[in-house]
């Protein structure tokens, strides 16, 4: 194993090794037992008391994401506002001017659902404000919404009968205090100390060898760029994300952002076995996730590392495909972290998407495709849970006995929701693709601003991938782009704001509602007859059904994008 | 069940005809619309039609040759007409069972008692109200399901149960119900109607299978929910793929767009769906069991718990003696007379089976001065009082023992002994006493029927626990419960002990099932969330369950979970292979749609189809044909082995999952080489 290869793997093993012990204590804050942070008590009562909120108070599924909606409606309008009126606003050294309201409308959105898909730069975009109060707000509250959604789930499979499933704000608050605030904390410190920015001055100059006076945009960036990654938000606080030096500046700093950003999913699932106490099944799910991530790793790994076969025929030494990578990560490291930030939702990048060969861009929009392989905090165990039902329903009856997880009966309601919630995510997906697709084709001439023809920085298979991946993106909530597509109009703008905003939030309810109505059922004992859902063979079943239902719903709009690129290049 | 099955060919005849007319039938799309799989299907073909139309009126090639479009056409048609087909035949092999049930109830006259003046009026039995009496006297047939009110007849009920010994019928009690359709032997009864005309469980159960008041079943419903959604997610494919194939230059034909919609939508399934639930109810009432509903026969899929009766299930009919042991100091020839004696009037099997193991002629025993004691609830003993004044009682332990002492004698310990021996060996023991003086124990046994452990062995794997239903004392109870494998019991079991134990294991979230026949029996009957009640039972029995076995077979129970299970999992099998079908159909299909505008994407034809016009016929075909070759599998049900949850599904996940991967691939590729002949 040649030391890239060792780079990935040491990574990954640490990610584990430290996901396990986070995860015993994740389940333990929620769970309310004793831990080293219980010295934040006094804060989270004062919290408490300050927002007129009784902790004792229990809610059911229901009065959770009202508490969920209602609260993100206020952040919405709130950010909004930030936004437009930047410009004079204070902390601007800059000099950065407002966004234009549908720029607004796309940013707001996009970071208030955990997206970060950005069609603006950092640098000239926003102000350190906005960075501050709205950026790096949402990237804190959007995590902190998505774990809180999945531990009202967590709660509802820890009892047997029950309605009562804890107080929505307490299971927030805790999450900011006592998850993401600490590891933010550690996280950033470890990137200040390798370079990376947290100053309030402005634009720096500097004057290079070749004698060019250079403005480099500064910020308090640290903090940001660890939250970014912890709460799988991904929105960079330069334009260039994490391929950026100061953002990203050695190869430690790549590990320690590689592994930030799938800490806590991984984590999440360790919670899960601990809180409801079924270790076994966590691992399960866990294992399953794994695979997945590697289904998506290796041919991305080998597509990466045979380079294109266009280069290959010049006979140069290294052919391996490092267009758009940088040279102080490597190509294993980046189609690492290309795969990891796809399937995670999180975004961030390290190397440019666009110009990865087309089976590793196949790779990535699958990460994004099924967007429950480890998934983001919190949602990517909603939504494995979807899949999970569904998997448990199909395997249920072919045992011969009414489907049932965790000794609630699956019924004709449950699969309701968990059809419409599969079914919404290739429906946004291809629903939006296929409108830019006919713009493009009928009307590529049309009197807009930017007109449709000049969307595309590629034609044929290659333009189709980066409208597809945008959408891909924006539905799973993943905040990265195949940059090679002009984004920054009304068109893309508001048509992906409502993918951002479908794809959030209805993928949150469903499953939460799902459990919230299994939790208020009757409880049936395991018998010999009963499907253990903790099994190798459950776990290959959801694999599978998770497989079959993105390559059934995607393998013609994947066919016309990166497989064609891919045939056509060989 | 088996023996049933195996005689009735799948498809007789005279049924495949009268299913063949009904799939034409059925394409009416208001029928089709309960079905949104197949109704999808449907419009795809009425829009082949017009583009089959259109072809050949318009001469314009531009949507491919007039040939491929109306072959596209005619194959979506069978598509249809194979999934009505299976949908008919199942009703109509269904509908034959209880045809042949209800032809010998038709219009069999009734000779009709008014009530207020006694007169007798011969009606047809279609007239019959409920409440009404009819007089039935040898060799009559009963025109009505009822209760006898008076008298006692053996009836011959072979052509509902199928079994040609008579059973006998009395007014009072447990055995007093009679149905329509059976042979009066010998005797003459009176018996009024318990059921309104066409109401009776046949009627139901006829109704039932000619799907007129056939509800879906909430596992159905439930999966026709998944089916649409899979149906709609593949409406989203094709109608997004019109702008894709414009954006990459491709014209995509009307004839491909309604092809790879149909291969995709799980029509396998889809078609199949329907035929199965009414397979289902068909293969119970194969096993003689009537079910009241659908839903009945799913849950009994999902029992974690059986309530079964000792007596007749797990034993053979009732105790029999087996052995005379004579108190210390008593001549055992002597005994044995004793015990002659105080049996000579009993009726009862124990009391026949006493006679039977001594073996003595009694004719000169009774004499005109013998008075006979019969058994009362309160002495708990029975016996004899002859005119030589010896007074003879024989019974429980206990009821001696107090005759005994009563009378100054003391209980001989080792009679004592023995009494505790028989009992913990899983006997009865019947003390014997003369004139308040301990004679000796007779020592009565069950007889634990053959087979009965491999099946509770069997229950157990799959996840069934049994409970064994006893008048015994727990000594008893507990022994013949380990002798036979049941893994629970309830000993001196009242009604309302039953009814506790169920209402506390459904605390606990089970599902319970029992079998019953007794009126006392219909609380828990109904309480049960399967209740069998016996043919042979009485009304409020009947009513109270939600199935009733013909043959009063309490074994039945264990074909009925089968039963249930298989249902469950023929739906689930085949959901499986339908979607996993559809890898190779895309296959197949997709590299046919874009190979003329991308021809690098010829790689992805890995199955090397001829052409694209065959590649897609060839799947549309495979599409149609799978339907009516996976019939006889939804008819006769996936085979249930109890080798537990998770084995059992990675066998059909090989079976049907990867198997539905694989099989398409070869035949469509074959399906491509045959349509190469003539292409």
């Amino acid at each position: 194993m040649n030391t890239e290869m060792m780079g990935i793997v040491v990574t990954f093993l640490l990610t584990v090794a430290l996901a396990l012990p986070l995860g015993k204590y994740i389940a333990k804050v929620f769970k309310g037992e004793r831990t080293w942070t219980d010295f934040l008590n006094p804060l989270e009562r004062f919290i408490f008391r300050f927002c007129g909120i009784d902790p004792q108070k229990e809610m059911n599924w229901k009065q959770h994401m009202l508490a969920l909606l209602s609260i993100n409606m206020v952040w919405f309008v709130y950010a909004f506002v930030v936004l437009l009126c930047q410009g004079s606003l204070f902390l601007n050294p800059d000099g950065n001017p407002g966004m234009t309201p549908d720029l607004a409308f796309n940013t707001d959105i996009s970071f208030l659902v955990n997206c970060n898909l950005q069609h603006y730069s950092g640098e000239t975009g926003v102000s350190y404000l906005s960075q501050m109060i709205v950026i790096t707000f949402l990237q804190f509250v959007t995590a902190a919404t998505g774990i809180a959604a999945v531990v009202v789930l967590f709660r509802a499979f820890a009892e047997k009968t029950t309605e009562k499933l804890g107080n929505f704000f307490v299971f927030f608050t805790k999450t900011i205090t006592r998850i993401l605030l600490p590891l933010c904390i550690v996280i950033a410190s470890l990137l200040v100390f390798n370079g990376t920015p947290a100053s309030f001055e402005g634009k720096d100059r500097i004057v290079t060898l070749q004698g060019d006076t250079v403005q480099v945009s500064r910020g308090p960036a640290a903090p940001m760029i660890a939250i970014k990654h912890l709460g799988t938000n991904g929105g960079g606080w330069f334009g260039a994300n994490s391929t950026h030096p100061l953002e990203n500046p050695n190869y430690l700093t790549n590990m320690i952002e590689v592994i930030a950003q799938v800490l806590i999913p991984i984590a999440m699932v360790f919670a899960l076995g601990f809180f409801i106490k079924r270790k076994k099944l966590s691992y399960i799910i866990f294992g399953v996730m794994t695979i997945g991530m590697l289904s998506f790793m290796i041919p991305n790994l080998v597509s990466e590392h045979s380079g294109n076969p266009a280069i290959a025929r010049m006979h140069l030494a290294d052919a391996t495909a490092m267009e758009g990578k940088e040279v102080r990560f490597g190509v294993t490291a980046s189609a690492y972290w290309q795969v990891v930030t796809t399937i995670i939702s999180t975004g961030s990048i390290n190397s440019m998407h666009d110009s990865s060969m087309p089976m590793s861009g196949a790779m990535q929009l699958l990460g994004m495709m099924t967007n429950c392989f480890y998934g983001g905090v919190g949602v990517g165990i909603l939504n494995y849970f979807v899949f999970l039902v569904i998997a448990v329903f199909i395997s249920g009856l072919m045992v011969g006995r009414t489907p049932e997880f965790m000794g609630k009966k699956i019924e004709a309601r449950e699969m309701k929701i968990a059809s419409i919630i599969a079914l919404l995510h290739p429906f946004i997906i291809l629903a939006g693709t296929a409108l830019s697709a006919y713009v493009v084709a009928h009307h590529p001439n049309a009197a807009w601003a930017v007109p449709p023809s000049s969307w595309l920085n590629n034609p044929g298979s290659h333009g189709f991938s980066e409208m597809l991946y945008e959408y891909t993106s924006a539905a799973a909530n993943n905040g990265s782009g195949f940059e090679g597509l002009g984004d920054n109009n009304i068109f893309w703008n508001v048509t992906t704001g409502f993918v951002l905003i479908l794809g959030r939030f209805l993928p949150i309810i469903g499953p939460v509602a799902i459990a919230g109505l299994l939790a208020a059922k009757k409880y049936t004992p395991e018998s010999a007859g009963t499907l253990k859902t903790d099994t190798v063979t459950f776990g290959i079943m959801t694999y599978a059904v998770i497989m079959v239902i993105a390559a059934l719903a995607f393998f013609p709009a994947l066919t016309l994008g990166p497989i064609a690129e891919f045939f056509n290049l060989k | 069940m088996s023996k049933a099955i195996a005689t009735t060919r799948l498809f007789e005849p005279h049924l495949v005809r009268a299913a063949f007319r009904q799939s034409f039938v059925k394409l009416n799309p208001r029928i089709l619309f309960r079905n949104p799989v197949m109704f999808t299907v449907e419009a795809g073909t009425a829009v082949m039609l017009f583009v089959t139309l259109y072809t050949a009126f318009s001469g314009h090639t531009d949507q491919g040759s007039f040939g491929y479009n109306l072959a596209v056409f005619i194959i979506l048609l069978f598509t249809l007409l194979f999934a009505n087909f299976a949908e008919a035949i199942a009703e109509a092999r269904g509908k034959a069972q209880a045809d042949s049930l209800r032809k010998t109830r038709e219009e069999t006259p009734a000779r009709w008692i008014d009530t207020f003046s006694g007169e007798l009026k011969t009606i047809p039995s279609s007239q019959l109200n409920k409440g009404d009496v009819f007089l039935c006297e040898t060799g009559d047939v009963i025109p009505m399901d009822g209760e006898i009110i008076e008298g006692i007849a053996t009836i011959d009920e072979s052509a509902i149960t199928g079994e040609s010994a008579p059973v006998i019928r009395e007014s009072g009690g447990d055995k007093s119900s009679v149905t329509g359709g059976t042979k009066v032997l010998s005797d003459r009864i009176k018996v009024k109607v318990t059921t309104a005309p066409g109401e009776s469980f046949l009627d139901k159960m006829i109704a039932l299978v000619e799907g007129a008041s056939r509800q879906k079943t909430p596992n159905e419903i439930a999966l026709t929910i998944l089916l649409a959604g899979f149906t709609l997610v593949f409406v989203l494919v094709c109608v997004t793929l019109k702008p894709f194939g414009d954006y990459a230059n491709t014209p995509i034909t009307i004839a491909a767009f309604v092809a790879l919609f149909v291969c995709l939508i799980p029509t396998t399934i889809g078609g199949l769906l329907s035929a199965i639930g009414i397979a289902g109810m068909d293969r119970a009432l194969r096993a003689n069991v009537v079910t009241k509903s659908g839903k009945a026969v799913e849950t009994a899929g999902d029992l974690d718990t059986l309530l079964l009766d000792k007596t007749g299930t797990i034993t053979i009919g009732n105790r029999k003696a087996t052995h005379f042991y004579p108190a210390m100091g008593i001549d055992k020839a002597l005994f044995v007379e004793a015990c002659v004696l105080a049996s000579l009037a009993d009726e009862t099997p124990e009391g026949k089976s006493i006679l039977e193991l001594a073996n003595l002629d009694t004719g000169s025993m009774a004499t005109r001065e013998t008075r006979f004691v019969a058994f009362s609830a309160e002495t708990r003993c029975s016996g004899v009082d002859l005119a030589s004044g010896r007074s003879i009682r024989k019974g429980a332990f206990d009821a001696i023992k107090t005759i005994t002492e009563r009378a100054g004698h003391a209980f001989p310990q080792e009679t004592a002994t023995e009494v505790k021996t028989i009992a913990s060996n899983g006997g009865t023991p019947l003390v014997v006493c003369e004139n308040g003086k301990i004679l000796g124990v007779i020592e009565l046994q069950d007889i634990i029927k053959p087979g009965i452990q491999e099946r509770f062995q069997r229950l157990r794997k799959m996840g069934v626990k049994t409970v064994m239903v006893t008048g015994d004392n727990p000594l008893t109870a507990r022994f013949i419960a380990e002798k036979a494998g049941v893994d629970d019991f309830i000993a001196e079991a009242r009604p309302e002990d039953k009814m506790n134990y169920i209402r506390q294991e459904q605390q606990s979230g089970k599902l319970v099932a029992m079998m019953g026949d007794g009126t006392n029996d219909a609380p828990a009957l109904a309480q049960a969330d399967v209740g069998i009640a016996m043919n042979s039972g009485t009304q409020a029995a009947k009513e109270a369950g939600n199935m009733v076995d013909l043959d009063n077979d309490p074994t039945k129970l264990i074909e009925i979970v089968e039963i249930g299970k298989q249902l469950l999992m023929t739906r689930g099998t085949l959901t499986t292979f339908s979607i996993a079908n559809d890898i190779a159909k895309y296959f197949a299909i997709v590299p046919a749609l874009f190979i003329t505008a991308i021809p690098a994407l010829k790689s992805l034809n890995i199955m090397q189809l001829k052409s694209p016009q065959s590649a897609i016929l060839s799947a549309v075909i495979f599409n149609a044909l799978i339907i009516p070759a996976l019939i006889p599998l939804a008819l006769r049900g996936v085979a249930y082995k109890p080798i537990g949850a998770s084995a059992l599904l990675r066998r059909n996940l090989l079976i049907y999952g990867l198997g539905g991967v694989l099989l398409p691939f070869a035949c469509i590729k074959l399906i491509d080489i045959l349509l190469g002949l003539f292409l």
